[in-house]
């Protein structure tokens, strides 16, 4: 299990505890992850809102460093992994493109040539690791727990784009890793919503109205916490949590947790060692409950 | 022939309540979810409301959820929401209140439309014969021009579910289907991204990608959002958050390689819109308190050089 490492700029900067998660979690698993440090922003959906062939460019220099290494690219964040997987789409479907791209590469010795698959790590378990082969190395298994799931966007659309005609079940996966570890998911129609991080400074009411929407429906199930493979879902699913809860006047109080570290929790990992102590909704009631 | 499971949910109107009602029908084996509403209506529940024309992915009217997610329900085959058997779930259009049954009040949906004046404000004195425009000119609105105006989009829009006040995926891509016009006058598209550019309008959507996924004629609305922000931005519509934010993303991405969450959020408030910066000290002490702010002092990473270098050629062409 060996991948060209992109962990996106937000588990370096607002979410570490994500990044630290996955570190614990990778050598767990045995995974060896090539960290791809002089690679960029994917753009975010911003820089390419700006100029599309910009944020393709560079994104396809960054998957020219994986293809350099022939590995397959892993990110940790639903914002990268959408934003890549379209970008290697289009790059994929059009050689013309794909050549008038590369001649921005080439000064740095770069081309790509289309070859790099980009996989979100929550896809990684399922389809190339395999859930079987999680649950061997599960030491604390969730039972009891119930999680609720949250996607984020950039995962699940659009899905013509992002490899769901090969897997068509990929709005499923964190259901199924959920249920792997021994926990229950959830159901609530907020899993596939948008956390409202995107227009955080343009409309702080309804980015908090959005947010606080999806976490109180989700607490109504009775989840113990709430998990996410997007650490920009995350900044506004955790982070605003009493602002939402005050914009929509009522009391929240669910732990959001990264996918890493509901994994790590599984696999036996003490909860200081993934971050668990670094949320602003405190998450000591859902590492309490984990079986011994 | 098959069975279908249906779950529709049914509104009435004089006791304004909603509930499910279950029906059984059976059906061809290439049957669209229509084709069994239809069919539940013609022999088995006449009072079953539900509106429909052309059948054939034209009209628009037929627009509903299915299974969750807004679908014309005449090219929405069952086998491909039930390929086993399954219930399907069918309800009137989401961010629509319900006239009777799947029947939605389009009325707001309108008056949005209405709201981006959908139509040509050409130069003036009028030619003596049609205004020409050259076909490359047009070739960008094909996508705009394809909308059918059946509301899905509308109907699994994110902010709408929070705000009624924005304007909304239809209604905005059918403004870029002017605001990409050539034949219209520079004062009249100026005026279009002054009011497009205001609370409620382009700057509100969220990136959800809702609208896209959901679009049975791929029209892409998110995408001719996004088209009209960049030509609001070139025509010098840039005193907003959405614009800032860009400028701050941007800015530390083209000189580190890397986003520079530290700056990201007051460049993009304005720095000297205090009141905005106040509100966020909660959120920034609670995050100090947890040893998770990011740095200020933001270091290039290795090879920013080139990114720089990308960027600047780019920009230059």
């Amino acid at each position: 299990m060996r991948y060209a490492y992109y962990p996106g700029c937000v588990s370096q900067g607002g979410t570490p505890e994500l990044f630290t998660a996955m570190k614990a979690v990778g050598e767990a698993l045995g995974f060896t992850l090539e960290h791809l440090k002089e690679a960029a922003c994917t753009g975010a959906g911003v820089l390419q809102e700006r100029d599309p062939e910009l944020g393709d460019t560079l994104n396809a220099r960054t998957f020219a460093m994986a293809e350099k290494r022939g590995l397959p690219l892993m990110t940790i964040c639903s914002t990268c992994q959408g934003v890549m997987g379209q970008a290697n789409y289009r790059l994929k479907a059009d050689p013309e493109y794909r050549t008038f791209i590369n001649k921005y590469l080439k000064p740095e010795g770069l081309e790509y040539k289309g070859t790099t698959e980009v996989k979100h790590f929550m896809w990684v378990l399922v389809e190339d690791y395999g859930l079987n082969r999680l649950k061997e190395h599960v030491r604390r298994p969730l039972t009891g727990i119930t999680l609720a799931p949250f996607y984020g966007c950039y995962v699940l659309r659009p899905s013509k784009k992002l490899g769901y005609e090969e897997h068509p079940r990929r709005d499923t996966y964190l259901e199924q890793i959920i249920t792997a570890l021994g926990a229950t998911p959830a159901d609530y129609s907020g899993k596939t919503r948008c956390c409202g991080f995107p227009i955080l400074t343009m409309n702080r009411t309804n980015s908090l109205r959005m947010a606080g929407d999806h976490l109180l429906e989700a607490q109504e199930t009775g989840a113990d916490a709430m998990v996410t493979p997007c650490p920009l879902c995350h900044l506004n699913l955790d982070g605003q949590q009493p602002e939402a809860a005050a914009v929509r006047k009522v009391q929240l109080n669910l732990p959001v947790i990264h996918l890493p570290q509901m994994v790590g929790v599984a696999l036996g990992i003490e909860p200081k060692a993934l971050g668990l102590n670094k949320h602003i909704v405190s998450t000591r009631a859902f590492a309490a409950k984990v079986p011994a | 022939m098959k069975t279908v499971n249906l779950k529709v949910k049914r509104f009435d109107p004089a006791t304004r309540k909603s509930k499910f009602q279950d029906y059984q029908v059976e059906v061809d084996d290439s049957a669209a979810v229509l084709d069994a509403i239809i069919e539940v209506r013609e022999y088995q529940d006449e009072t079953l409301a539900v509106r429909c024309s052309c059948r054939s992915a034209i009209c628009g009217s037929c627009a509903m959820r299915v299974n969750g997610h807004a679908k014309l329900a005449c090219m929405t085959k069952v086998s491909s929401v039930s390929p086993n058997g399954e219930t399907i779930v069918v309800e009137p259009l989401g961010n629509a209140e319900p006239v009777k049954d799947l029947v939605a009040d389009m009325g707001p949906f309108w008056a949005k439309v209405k709201q981006v004046q959908p139509w040509l404000k050409p130069s003036l004195p009028a030619p003596d014969r049609e205004y020409i425009a050259p076909q490359e000119a047009m070739q960008d609105l094909v996508g705009a021009v394809n909308c059918i105006m059946c509301g899905a989009c509308v109907s699994d829009c994110t902010v709408l579910e929070v705000d009624k006040n924005f304007i909304g995926p239809a209604a905005l891509a059918k403004a870029y289907r002017f605001v990409g016009d050539p034949r219209e006058t520079q004062t009249a598209r100026d005026e279009r991204l002054s009011q497009l550019s205001k609370y409620g309008g382009i700057w509100d959507c969220t990136h959800c990608y809702e609208c896209v996924q959901v679009c049975p004629k791929d029209v892409a609305p998110m995408e001719r959002i996004l088209d009209i922000r960049r030509a609001a931005v070139a025509a010098g519509f840039r005193d907003n958050n959405g614009t800032r934010h860009s400028d701050s993303f941007a800015r530390s991405v083209k000189h580190t390689g890397s986003l520079d969450e530290f700056r990201l959020l007051p460049e993009s408030l304005g720095l000297d819109d205090i009141a905005a910066q106040l509100k966020f000290v909660p959120t920034a002490l609670r995050a100090i308190a947890k040893g998770k702010v990011p740095s200020p002092l933001h270091h290039k990473r290795p090879g920013a050089e080139h990114v720089t270098r990308i960027f600047d050629e780019m920009e230059k062409e």
